[in-house]
């Protein structure tokens, strides 16, 4: 083991890899000062952050991050909650797997936001819409790896469950379900982020206030340090998302000897 | 075989829903004239060149991102104090969402096959990258030692060592960006660019014709279907095992 691997060593490298970010933004301030780029184009971070600033003292800005986060988790929640649920549907049976199975791989794969028109067929430009359209797309990771986790169960632990005689519903309660969170949980932060991600493309589809229809604005209207504020505000949405997700695997895996 | 069931009653269902009760409307259609849309659309030829636009723009994002990403992961793969050093920046940076950098892109350069490129880019950057920078770090110690023992340089040590071992991998990191930008093209189209697979889709949605909307999805997923199968196909046969090894580290 090399120095490097010590706590201190890490923490040097971290304060080492802080240092370089902040050197980045020092070099996009000094780009945007020196107008090496158009600022209609690229304005500096002073601007974007002064753009934010004002944004949240008049509240507006507030209230559009929370529309879009409010957007997000429950568009996320309803689609873990129809993913796990159609999921041990499919998933407890083995025939209903091998129905099933091969249409849920062709759909897969589709681009999410393909759900977006038929959305604003059947429910217009509205949440209702915004909401089946992240629930849609959000969907499939859940879904896929649930069917997944009661596909991988361990011989043995069926086999205990035959000797315990579990009823079919005690089954998937104690032993299935069990099995599967490990990759659920997974599958849920991939789910987070396309969420966000669908979130952003149903706002500035059906024009609805949040973050992703307000930066769409700002940039018809030229309005650079709000469209890069944010974007910014977009990528902390999702970077503190990541971790609070990160903290609660720890917590709830905590169980699993390997990790 | 079973697979096929579900869909096809599923299928035949509507269709039978859709001649007792007519559902057909601004808003529905039924399978047989979705399909017939769907090869209308095919033989005048909006599908040729909605698809040419969105799979030029995939390939060319693919190729520019694509280059960054490996070079980039090559970098931070080898060479481990600028891997430390990127760290914070390239964490904060990975979370903000492709399509959140559409308006910029927008401002920049307008409405077009440009703005679509560089979001593209941007969307197959980051798998590559990262299975880069992993297909470094899975090569061999051996290997490594070889390369020390022979003296290589950097430029030979890249070229005869690290390229060919992490070659397998590498493809898988280009198929799943493959994918990516894919998904990333047909978003942009959908959430403005008026151009390609996408926009079809919508332009059928805005004028009333759920037929060709759900015809053009069918296309779409087609499309999609076979260029993951067929990149899919590509790397079974030119790696075979080899790319599932770690693949899913």
């Amino acid at each position: 083991m090399n120095k490097n691997t010590t706590r201190t060593g890490k923490i040097l490298w971290l304060l080492a890899s802080l240092a370089f970010a902040a050197a980045l933004i020092a070099g996009w301030q000094l780009i945007a000062n020196m107008r090496l780029i158009s600022p209609v184009f690229l304005p500096g971070p002073d601007r974007a952050f002064d753009a934010a600033v004002t944004g949240f003292e008049s509240g507006e800005l507030g209230g559009k991050l929370l529309l879009t986060v409010e957007r997000m988790i429950y568009g996320w929640v309803l689609s873990s909650i129809l993913g796990v649920a159609l999921g041990t549907l499919i998933g407890s049976s083995a025939l209903a797997r091998s129905y099933f199975g091969p249409t849920l791989e062709f759909i897969r794969p589709l681009p999410a936001s393909a759900i977006a028109p038929i959305a604003i067929t059947l429910f217009g430009l509205s949440n209702a819409s915004v909401l089946v359209l992240i629930a849609f797309g959000t969907i499939w990771p859940m879904l896929l790896a649930t069917i997944h986790g009661f596909a991988a169960i361990h011989p043995r632990l069926t086999e205990v469950g035959h000797v315990l005689k579990l009823s079919r519903l005690e089954t998937i309660w104690k032993i299935a379900l069990p099995n599967a969170v490990p990759d659920i949980l997974a599958s849920m932060r991939l789910g987070l982020t396309i969420s966000l991600i669908l979130t952003i493309v149903g706002e500035m589809l059906m024009g609805l206030e949040g973050i992703g229809n307000s930066i769409l604005l700002a940039a018809r209207s030229f309005d650079a340090p709000n469209l890069y504020a944010g974007v910014i505000l977009i990528g902390l949405i999702g970077l503190v998302s990541n971790l609070l997700l990160d903290m609660m695997d720890r917590r709830l895996l905590r169980w699993r000897p390997s990790r | 075989m079973k697979g096929l069931v579900f869909p096809l009653v599923a299928l035949v269902a509507l269709q039978i829903l859709a001649m007792v009760w007519g559902i057909e409307s601004d808003n529905l259609a039924s399978p047989v004239s979705v399909l017939q849309a769907a090869w209308t659309a095919a033989l005048d030829g909006t599908v040729l060149t909605a698809a040419s636009h969105t799979l030029s723009t995939t390939l060319g994002g693919l190729a520019i991102g694509g280059t960054l990403g490996l070079l980039l992961g090559l970098l931070i793969g080898l060479v481990q104090p600028i891997d430390r050093l990127l760290t914070v920046s390239l964490e904060f940076l990975r979370p903000v969402p492709s399509v959140a950098l559409i308006p910029i892109a927008l401002l920049i350069f307008g409405l077009g096959y440009r703005m679509e490129l560089v979001i593209v880019a941007k969307g197959c950057f980051w798998p590559i990258l990262i299975m880069t920078r992993a297909a470094i770090r899975g090569i061999h110690p051996r290997l490594m030692e070889v390369s020390r023992m022979l003296k290589l340089g950097p430029v030979a040590r890249i070229w005869k060592i690290f390229l060919p071992a992490a070659l397998p991998r590498l493809f898988v990191g280009l198929r799943l960006a493959a994918g990516v930008g894919l998904t990333i093209a047909v978003t942009v189209e959908i959430a403005t660019n008026p151009y390609g697979l996408g926009y079809a889709v919508m332009f059928a949605q805005q004028s009333f014709r759920p037929d060709l909307m759900f015809g053009m999805l069918l296309w779409i997923g087609i499309i999609g279907w076979s260029f993951n199968a067929f990149l899919l196909f590509a790397q079974n046969r030119l790696f075979g095992r080899a790319a599932l090894v770690g693949a899913r580290s």
